[in-house]
């Protein structure tokens, strides 16, 4: 047996609810559960296993980014003015002093300059607010990447989705809020995208504002959105996601001993508890220093909103930064005007449509992969992202897209910065934001078929020791060795690809069959997912260049100096005594 | 505690990067700014007499300019790329000339895309030889004196309303290029708006006034020259201005603060999450009671 | 690490009491054809906090000491507060804001060293077994299901709903139609006339009317502008005084028509204009005044290039040629930036002619209709 019960830790399963003599942790918690019944569920919940993996934690800077985003977003609350009134700024920041703003702006400067540690909590706030929402892309991109959001955590996957979409929009009001140059602009700027949208997009713009562009009524009504509507979806959101979290159970990498029907790892209480309560206090403590060292959102330079007024480098907070790269490389002249109406493509397809689209597929990635699959089972075990790869490539190429709109939207400061031409980028950027995502597709594909390929050769014929031998004969070869049975497993612990296949297109009485036609689209598609794939080996074959493998060795044993390997590697090393090692 | 310090070793070195790079031309601009007022002459006692300073002026004119700006100043009207060679100088006064061979950018390296601010090949006083030649070619703007673009006598008052206007005429004509921190901006094809970071007031003032390059005039009919000195004690104000909230990352905007969020937030928490993570170091031995 | 196990392939096993676990039979599997079989969990090994007291102990003291920087560190915050100046008066450290530097170091350093603290806890002297849970199936079991559907369509039969198509038809569509109160509910976000969409067909502008120069609002004449020029300018009616006599514009309405009435006015050579079809009489010696609100999505332009008579959005980049009528020539705009007929009045000052003749700003629906 390879697990010595006698070293492992009793695990709720072989304990009993009623610890025989309480302390007063136990008296504190009998207290509790006379009133509110809590161990039935508390039980298995307390020590609940979390598997341990640096990836499984990307998740858990969102979380708690989010929870520094609600600490410093109270403490802003209690002195910024949601009002467009207008007054005269007679604050500390001498070179607004005298200038006209709205209420907004001017509790914004107060916080930043007359409150003790206010400049602190704002840019903690929108360093927060960064952080969230890169880590929720992070750990999407982990999620996509292994495979995680396959069945049963669909669901999971299209609420993950909203509380992307959703943070991204919180941000977008939360930027706007101090009514500053900067953020006034990005304000027009979706003044001018509402107002694309076919038919009621005037008036839409109209009921936004409460009239025409500006207004005085958006600040106070991004407000409400920003600190209490979205919010409040985002908690309950949230709530959902780790409930369905702790229901499934955390995914696992596969392992020797970890396999699709446990779950492998350290307690809730208390290892995880530590890890998880540690990381957010590492969390918080970063976004502090962040907070304190590095300016964000100087908004006393770029003063109030001035409809007038603009400043080089006027962009959206990086999340936004995509579609505003789409927007700013769509040819010129993309208009259409039919029986008199406006249609405005050059904003539309940039902006209502291109991102909500992306949006769609990403949510409906699991379903398209498990409908062309075909698989219905559950699955717990993580895949590498090289034993996936045509998914890993629809990612790669997702990524590519991405970055180039991204980097598309910086073009200005690229273009500044390394000396190049706002023009020639955004000419390349045209044709690169259709060809890179094709090359990247192809060339991530190839590559993970090629990391199989490796893989299937450490199995087959050991790892390269760098060794070279000479044979007698004058040969020269480099000597392989056989990798660890737990590595040999690891490496095979994966499912062999089955690529879909049409029965007949006919019953037996020669009728069409029902769905035949979406059945050969099927089969299409599950061939060109894993056909390439390289499937791992059989124990025959296993056995096979195991025993060949022998044979080599037996040749060797014959000669003066036979060599292991062992001689210049460290697993000599590893297996004396006094050597600390690592696992794995 | 190792992470601790990786964290710090990247804050450290990402901070070195953008500001490094700031910090150098500052203190070349403070360096060229103080031997600037060391070695400027005595202007009062060494006074050449205008008739002289022409002929001076004409005479390193032909040396150094007139292959462009032809015999005369008149100009070649080569036209390459759209741009033409050199443009006639007459008309456009001392100021432009103060600036243009002031500040390095003339005599040209060669015909391109953007005159750089380069170290001047002329001294003071040639510079104010030419000055006097190409302002005796026509009538334009005069080199300002420094009571032009100075606030040091207006009283603290007015010297607050001067700075507080400057700021908004300054968001109003010049952030669009120049960028709300005057950390310039991008320009079509190529083209950039430089920093106006630690550049004297006096070329700002004659860059307003000339429009050097691809810029536009803000002639004294169009900002008068008042409302030029506001915006010199704004930026001045600003220089001076201590950046409450930390390092200004390149005063970019969003893009470099987006930078940051990844590389700095992300990068040093993916670092933490790793360490969390991984394996402790194990032990050969078993617990003596295990 | 896994060499000192002898395990069985037919049992590998997981669970934690160490007896075998049958697979379920939810997840098919593939067992047979695995070609290495499970070597189980890797033995546990001891870490040296573990087994070697004065490792203990040192990781013990180095965990204190987190715990009590962090300590010092929430005091020197608390120092900090009280000892540097905002306002008026910030104290400085290098040239930065001592307060929001110092409050943020000692917080987040305070923080981290909390969090390392728990964490290196956590790794060196918490029990570092790793337990084995079994997974469930994320359905129910299947006679549960059968019971819930069962009690729904019990629940749906005694309803009768289905039966009465009537009765079931009319509901949801009293139910949908429900749905009108609570969008008309929202037409008063813009009261009243504000939802007057027609608004954005003109501007301030009318005959006559002055242009004065933004920030300042002192009028222009002609004779001001020099070639090259770039001014910023505004309709002279956005600074009323009691001269021009134009009414005090206040909040929402200042700030519409601030945002659309904004213009730029340059000066060029008037050889260098490609003069277009009926506007011959819109200029004053080169002076040409157009929009400064982008065609795009709107943002205010004014990235003007004196050689090329290109102005440069600084938005999306769309570039317009001022001398051609103001035209596209790069960017993801679709139409020219909106000319303003000028002259030159009895004093000599720019005035406009006549308003804008088309919509200014970005495209909307019906703006071909204004």
């Amino acid at each position: 047996m390879s697990v010595d019960t006698s070293k492992v830790a009793t695990s709720n399963r072989t304990n009993a609810a009623t610890a025989s003599k309480p302390g007063r942790a136990g008296s504190l918690a009998s207290w509790a559960d006379d009133r509110l019944g809590l161990a039935t569920a508390m039980k298995k919940n307390l020590r609940k296993v979390f598997p341990d993996h640096w990836s499984f934690m990307l998740g858990e800077i969102a979380l708690w980014s989010f929870v520094v985003l609600l600490l410093t977003g109270v403490f802003l609350t209690l002195w910024f003015n949601p009002s467009m009134g207008h007054v005269t700024y007679e604050g500390s920041y001498d070179q607004l002093r005298g200038v006209g703003m709205s209420e907004s702006m001017a509790s914004t400067l107060h916080i930043s300059f007359d409150v003790r540690g206010g400049l602190l909590m704002r840019q903690m706030h929108h360093w927060a607010a960064a952080i969230f929402i890169a880590s929720m892309m992070v750990h999407l991109l982990r999620v996509a990447f292994t495979g995680a959001y396959r069945k049963p955590r669909e669901l999971n996957w299209v609420i993950g989705c909203l509380l992307l979409l959703l943070g991204t929009l919180e941000g977008f009001t939360g930027y706007s809020l101090p009514d500053d140059l900067l953020s006034g602009t990005g304000v027009r700027a979706a003044d001018g995208f509402l107002k694309a949208t076919p038919v009621a997009g005037s008036y839409m713009s109209f009921l936004l504002f409460g009239g025409e562009f500006p207004g005085e009524s958006i600040i106070p009504r991004l407000y409400i959105v920003h600190v209490l509507l979205i919010p409040g979806i985002l908690l309950a959101l949230i709530a959902a996601h780790m409930l369905l979290l702790v229901y499934h159970k955390h995914t696992q990498w596969p392992g020797p001993g970890r396999t699709e029907q446990n779950v492998v790892g350290f307690p809730m209480l208390p290892v995880y508890a530590a890890k998880a309560g540690g990381f957010f206090f590492m969390v918080f403590g970063v976004i502090a220093i962040m907070g304190g060292l590095l300016s964000i959102n100087p908004v006393w330079k770029f003063g109030p909103y001035d409809p007038t007024k603009v400043t080089a480098g006027s962009q959206p907070d990086w999340y936004m930064g995509w579609p505003d790269g789409l927007l700013r490389i769509i040819p010129t002249g993309w208009e259409t005007v039919i029986f008199g109406y406006t249609i405005s493509w050059n904003v539309m397809l940039p902006i209502l449509i291109v991102p909500p689209m992306m949006l769609v597929v990403l949510m409906l990635l699991p379903f398209i992969e498990g409908w062309i699959t075909g698989d219905k089972r559950d699955h717990h075990l993580l895949q590498r992202p090289r034993n996936a790869p045509t998914r890993t490539a629809v990612m790669v190429s997702l990524m590519t897209f991405y970055g180039l709109a991204w980097a598309a939207g910086g073009n200005d400061i690229i273009a500044i910065k390394l000396h190049l031409s706002i023009n020639q980028i955004t000419y390349f950027m045209r044709v690169a934001i259709f060809l890179g995502p094709a090359l990247a597709f192809w060339i991530t594909r190839r590559w993970c078929i090629s990391l199989q390929r490796a893989d299937n050769e450490k199995l087959l014929h050991g790892y390269e020791t760098g060794i070279i031998t000479r044979s007698p004969e004058g040969q020269y070869a480099e000597r392989h060795l056989p990798i660890t049975e737990t590595k040999a497993y690891t490496l095979t612990a994966r499912e062999r690809d089955e690529v879909f296949t049409v029965g007949s297109d006919t019953d037996a009485s020669g009728v069409a069959a029902p769905n035949s036609r979406s059945e050969r689209l099927r089969a299409r598609l599950s061939s060109w997912m894993y056909s390439h794939n390289v499937q791992k080996p059989t124990r025959a074959e296993l056995e096979e260049a195991h025993h060949h493998a022998e044979h080599e060795a037996e040749l060797q044993a014959g000669l003066d100096h036979p060599v292991d390997g062992h001689q210049f590697d460290d697993h000599r090393l590893r297996d004396t005594d006094d050597v600390p090692l690592r696992d794995h | 505690m190792r992470l601790l310090n990786r964290t710090a070793g990247r804050l450290s070195r990402h901070r070195r990067g953008p500001l490094a790079g700031l910090a150098v031309l500052l203190l070349g601009l403070v360096i060229s700014g103080s031997l600037y007022t060391v070695f400027s002459p005595a202007q009062a006692d060494s006074q050449p007499s205008e008739t002289e300073q022409v002929a001076k002026g004409k005479e390193l004119f032909l040396a150094s300019c007139s292959f462009c700006h032809g015999q005369n100043g008149e100009g070649v009207p080569t036209v390459r790329d759209g741009y033409q060679l050199g443009p006639s100088l007459v008309g456009v006064g001392a100021a432009a000339v103060d600036f243009q061979v002031g500040t390095g950018r003339m005599p040209m390296a060669q015909p391109g895309q953007q005159v750089q601010r380069k170290p001047p090949v002329f001294n003071d006083e040639e510079v104010a030889a030419l000055a006097a030649y190409v302002a005796s070619l026509g009538p334009g703007p005069a080199i300002p004196n420094e009571s032009d673009y100075s606030i040091d006598d207006l009283s603290e008052e007015e010297r607050q309303e001067a700075i507080s206007r400057g700021g908004q005429i300054f968001l109003t004509n010049c952030t669009a290029c120049h960028n709300f921190n005057g950390a310039g901006g991008a320009m079509p094809r190529g083209g950039y708006a430089p920093s106006l970071h630690g550049v004297e007031p006096k070329y700002i003032f004659e860059a307003m006034l000339t429009g050097p390059q691809q810029m536009p005039n803000f002639s004294n009919g169009n900002l008068s020259p008042d409302e030029k000195r506001d915006v010199i004690a704004y930026l001045g104000s600003l220089e001076e201005t201590p950046e409450y909230a930390g390092f200004t990352l390149g005063g970019l905007g969003p893009v470099s603060e987006g930078l940051f969020a990844w590389v700095v937030g992300i990068g040093g928490l993916v670092g933490a999450a790793v360490w969390i993570a991984s394996h402790t170091t194990r032990s050969k031995k078993s617990k003596v009671n295990a | 690490m896994s060499n000192d196990n002898s395990s069985t392939p037919e049992h590998p096993v997981n669970a934690p009491d160490g007896t075998p676990v049958p697979y379920d039979t939810h997840v098919p599997t593939h067992r047979e054809a695995e070609p290495i079989a499970d070597p189980g969990l890797p033995a546990h090994t001891w870490r040296p906090t573990d087994v070697d007291p004065k490792a203990e102990k040192r990781a013990e003291r180095q965990i204190a000491a987190m715990f009590i920087a962090a300590m010092v560190f929430a005091v020197l915050f608390v120092v900090a507060y009280f000892t540097f100046e905002v306002g008026d008066n910030w104290d400085t450290f290098a040239g930065l804001g001592a307060s929001t530097i110092s409050l943020g170091l000692t917080l987040g350093l305070s923080l981290l060293l909390i969090g390392t603290g728990i964490i290196h806890l956590a790794r060196k002297l918490m029990a570092d077994h790793e337990i084995v849970e079994m997974r469930h199936p994320a359905s129910s079991p299947q006679e549960d299901r059968d019971l819930t559907v069962k009690a729904l369509n019990d629940g749906l039969d005694e309803a009768g709903i289905g039966r009465r198509p009537l009765v079931r038809n009319t509901m949801l569509g009293a139910v949908a139609v429900l749905g009108l109160p609570a969008v008309v509910l929202l037409r008063d976000l813009a009261p009243g006339n504000a939802l007057d969409v027609k608004k954005l067909g003109n501007t301030i502008w009318e005959p006559g009317m002055r242009l004065v120069r933004d920030v300042v609002g002192t009028p222009i004449r002609a004779d001001e502008i020099e070639m090259g020029d770039l001014v910023n300018a505004a309709p002279e009616a956005m600074f009323p005084t009691e001269e021009n006599g134009y009414p005090e514009l206040e909040g929402a309405e200042e700030q519409a028509e601030k945002a659309k009435g904004a213009i730029i006015i340059v000066r060029m050579d008037p050889e260098e204009i490609t003069p277009l079809a009926g506007r011959e009489k819109w200029t004053v010696d080169g002076i040409l005044v157009y929009s400064k609100i982008c065609t795009h999505v709107g943002c205010p332009i004014s990235l003007y290039e004196r050689t090329t008579h290109h102005v440069l959005c600084p938005c999306h980049q769309s570039t317009f040629d001022l001398a051609d009528h103001a035209k596209v020539v790069f960017g993801p705009a679709a139409r020219p930036l909106p000319q303003l007929p000028i002259a030159v009045d009895d004093e000599g000052y720019l005035v406009a002619q006549s308003d804008f003749t088309e919509p200014i700003g970005a495209s909307f629906w019906e703006r071909e209709k204004l």
